[in-house]
């Protein structure tokens, strides 16, 4: 710790005047430690009604079978799979910002590591929901696990990328969890020695025990690298192996080896749009302005232009090689995604993907709350469209016309996706409400160095560049929780 | 005799703990423990606290699993019941490659977390051993048994000269049963 200074060029990340470590777990807490405001209850309202709409739905799905849904003999997967792999892909930003750039060494992650893992685990849940649910027969999942049966045994496949799918997803699910459950331990350690009574006890038994010794802090210290050491190529392979579902077929449009780098970078780019869109409504809601700063918003909204782009020539490049590829099937394949009866699922998903999200060149757009915001949910619809145009427009006419078909939603198809919007918003409400939605202790860690307090101590100290002091001042000028008035006379 | 149990020194500031620290350490006073409510790096140097070997623990565990996977898909497809399709080999080491990543990582991972908290103590229901209810929030504590040789009054000017805000002569050595 101690005496070292970051250098004045660098934007801060914890804004405000007279922030103490009091002030920060008073800040990040008040949503746990008081009664919910009706902003809360009215978005929790909404949200539970959703997730009874997904209740509802899929005990029709289960107690009907599959049928209830619009699929026939050509289009088998529809919005089951887009469902899944969206809500996967959702996930990934969480793994992505809590380990990968904890390796980087990216400070700014400290503030919304926290909610964007909970996003993660959440995302997974409603993932995992589709698969167990587009099996019909939900008691049928025990056999993707390879236990000894009545059958010889007959084991699963392991050849198969659908049973690797089973083993990366369950895996990222739990390891995602322990992650995220150990780095809340010293975080329910706060609220248990605040708190009195019952509410000491549970928390008391959520948090181990925890005491904050040296000792304790080493180890913590050493788990958290070495977790995020493995979750970083585990992340990577989740979503190469779900591509891979796609890509190891011979379906045109499936059938391409970009597929796995081009999954990727489309699951951190919805995922952070998503961590975007429910950051966004937090920091207003619980008023955690100071800590999720517009710099946060700025770089995620970088981080989705650069990944959108990436997103945006993996399609050129698919284009170009089912030209190049000489293949009829192929080449029909990506004509159809346009001149076909779904070129409107087409439009949708390189128009939200690839051509909305190039306007964030712009630092003014970068850099507008609202705009941010309405982004963000087109990104996210953009990808939910990416998914249904792979998987429906590939597989509603591909080598022999005579069995070419439409694929039309039932409304149990809608109401399992809305629902299941509710079944992860309920979850997400619940989470900020009970426990803590910012990494106290990692905060903590910011505030003697990079917070706009400390800056200004440096710049009240003199010896600085005066050139410099004036770029950070110009910088500051985009924050919305910084009174830029301060600066006139230092 | 005093009743004093642990003598707590507690500093709002973390570099003013590392200096309360250098400075009862000069005067060849033993420090029990730390409590800070972040991770203050420097004081296991300080305190002559080794490094953590849970890095080895995973990367044994990550073996482990790695292993155990392979071997179970071994029997299942090449041992037990060998499926033939399109006539492929049925030891197709490439395939077993995502299956054997992941249980890497997942026995890794677990195999990590649970001896961290087998070695820490930190399990649900575990009463939590706290010696101040605000060195979770925004107190950083040095901890002193108060058994030494040390008069008490020496340490706790020595805590004062360095800054303490707070100085503690506590009876319990923890506060947090009830």
């Amino acid at each position: 710790m101690a005496s070292h200074k970051e250098s004045i060029i660098r934007e801060p990340l914890i804004t405000g005047k007279d922030i103490t470590y009091a002030q920060i777990t008073d800040d990040v807490l008040r949503p746990v430690e008081n009664k919910p405001n009706k902003a809360w209850w009215i978005g929790f309202t909404f949200a539970s009604l959703g997730a009874l709409l997904w209740v509802f739905a899929v005990s029709w799905t289960f107690w009907f079978g599959i049928g209830s849904w619009g699929l026939n003999k050509t289009v088998g997967w529809a919005w089951d799979i887009t469902g899944f792999v969206w809500w996967v892909g959702i996930g990934h930003a969480g793994t992505l910002i809590s380990a990968v750039l904890l390796l980087f060494r990216q400070k700014w992650r400290n503030s919304i590591n926290r909610s964007a893992e909970a996003m993660t685990i959440f995302a997974v849940i409603c993932a995992a929901t589709y698969v167990v649910s587009h099996m019909g027969r939900p008691w049928m999942a025990l056999y993707c696990l390879p236990l000894p049966n009545q059958y010889g045994s007959l084991w699963v496949n392991f050849n198969s990328p659908l049973i690797w799918d089973v083993f990366a997803i369950s895996t990222y699910f739990s390891v995602s969890l322990v992650f995220w459950y150990t780095g809340l331990l010293p975080d329910i350690a706060t609220i248990r020695d605040r708190g009195t009574g019952l509410y000491r006890r549970i928390y008391s038994v959520l948090s181990f025990g925890w005491t904050g010794s040296v000792k304790t802090w080493q180890r913590f210290e050493t788990v958290s690298l070495i977790l995020a050491g493995v979750s970083t190529p585990l992340v990577l392979s989740v979503h190469t192996i779900v591509s891979m579902d796609f890509a190891t077929s011979l379906e045109p449009g499936w059938h391409t080896t970009i597929f796995p780098p081009y999954f990727v970078a489309g699951a951190i780019f919805s995922g952070f749009a998503m961590v975007q869109t429910l950051l966004l409504v937090t920091r207003k809601v619980l008023g955690l302005e100071n800590y999720i700063t517009m710099f946060h918003i700025e770089s995620m909204n970088k981080i989705i232009l650069v990944t959108g782009s990436v997103v945006g020539v993996a399609y050129i490049t698919e284009f170009f090689i089912a030209y190049y590829s000489g293949g009829e099937y192929e080449q029909y394949t990506f004509l159809n995604r346009f001149i076909g009866p779904y070129w409107w699922a087409a439009c949708m998903m390189y128009g939200c993907n690839v051509l909305m999200t190039q306007v964030m060149w712009f630092k003014k757009v970068r850099t507008n709350i609202p705009m941010s915001w309405v982004l963000s949910i087109i990104v996210n619809i953009g990808m939910w469209f990416e998914r249904f145009v792979i998987i429906v427009t590939s597989l509603h006419r591909d080598y022999i016309p005579s069995s070419w078909a439409m694929f039309y939603p039932t409304w149990i198809d809608v109401s399992v996706f809305i629902g299941s919007i509710g079944v992860f918003f309920t979850l997400f409400l619940l989470f900020i409400r009970v426990l803590p939605s910012i990494a106290m202790a990692e905060v903590k860690l910011l505030l003697k160095e990079q917070s706009e307090q400390a800056k200004l101590e440096q710049i009240k100290d003199g010896h600085l560049d005066p050139e410099q002091v004036e770029f950070y001042k110009n910088s500051l000028k985009k924050f919305d929780s910084v009174d830029v008035s301060v600066y006139e006379n230092v | 005799m005093s009743s004093t149990k642990y003598i707590l020194g507690l500093f709002d500031d973390p570099d003013e703990m590392m200096h309360g620290i250098d400075k009862l350490q000069k005067n060849s006073i033993p420090i029990y423990d730390v409590y800070t409510p972040m991770p203050i790096h420097g004081i296991e140097a300080k305190l002559g606290i080794k490094d953590s070997r849970l890095g080895y623990a995973a990367f044994m565990f990550g073996c482990l699993g790695g292993t155990t996977i392979f071997t179970m898909v071994y029997y299942f497809l090449v041992h037990d019941w060998p499926m033939n399709i399109g006539g492929k080999p049925h030891f197709a080491v490439p395939d077993f490659i995502p299956v054997t990543f992941e249980w890497s990582v997942l026995f890794a991972s677990f195999g990590m977390a649970f001896t961290f908290f087998y070695s820490t103590h930190l399990f649900p229901g575990r009463a939590p051993r706290v010696m101040d209810l605000r060195a979770t929030n925004d107190r950083f504590v040095i901890a002193i048994d108060a058994k030494g040789n040390t008069p008490h009054e020496d340490i706790t000017s020595l805590l004062k000269e360095a800054g303490a805000v707070e100085i503690k002569h506590n009876d319990r050595k923890y506060v947090s049963y009830e």
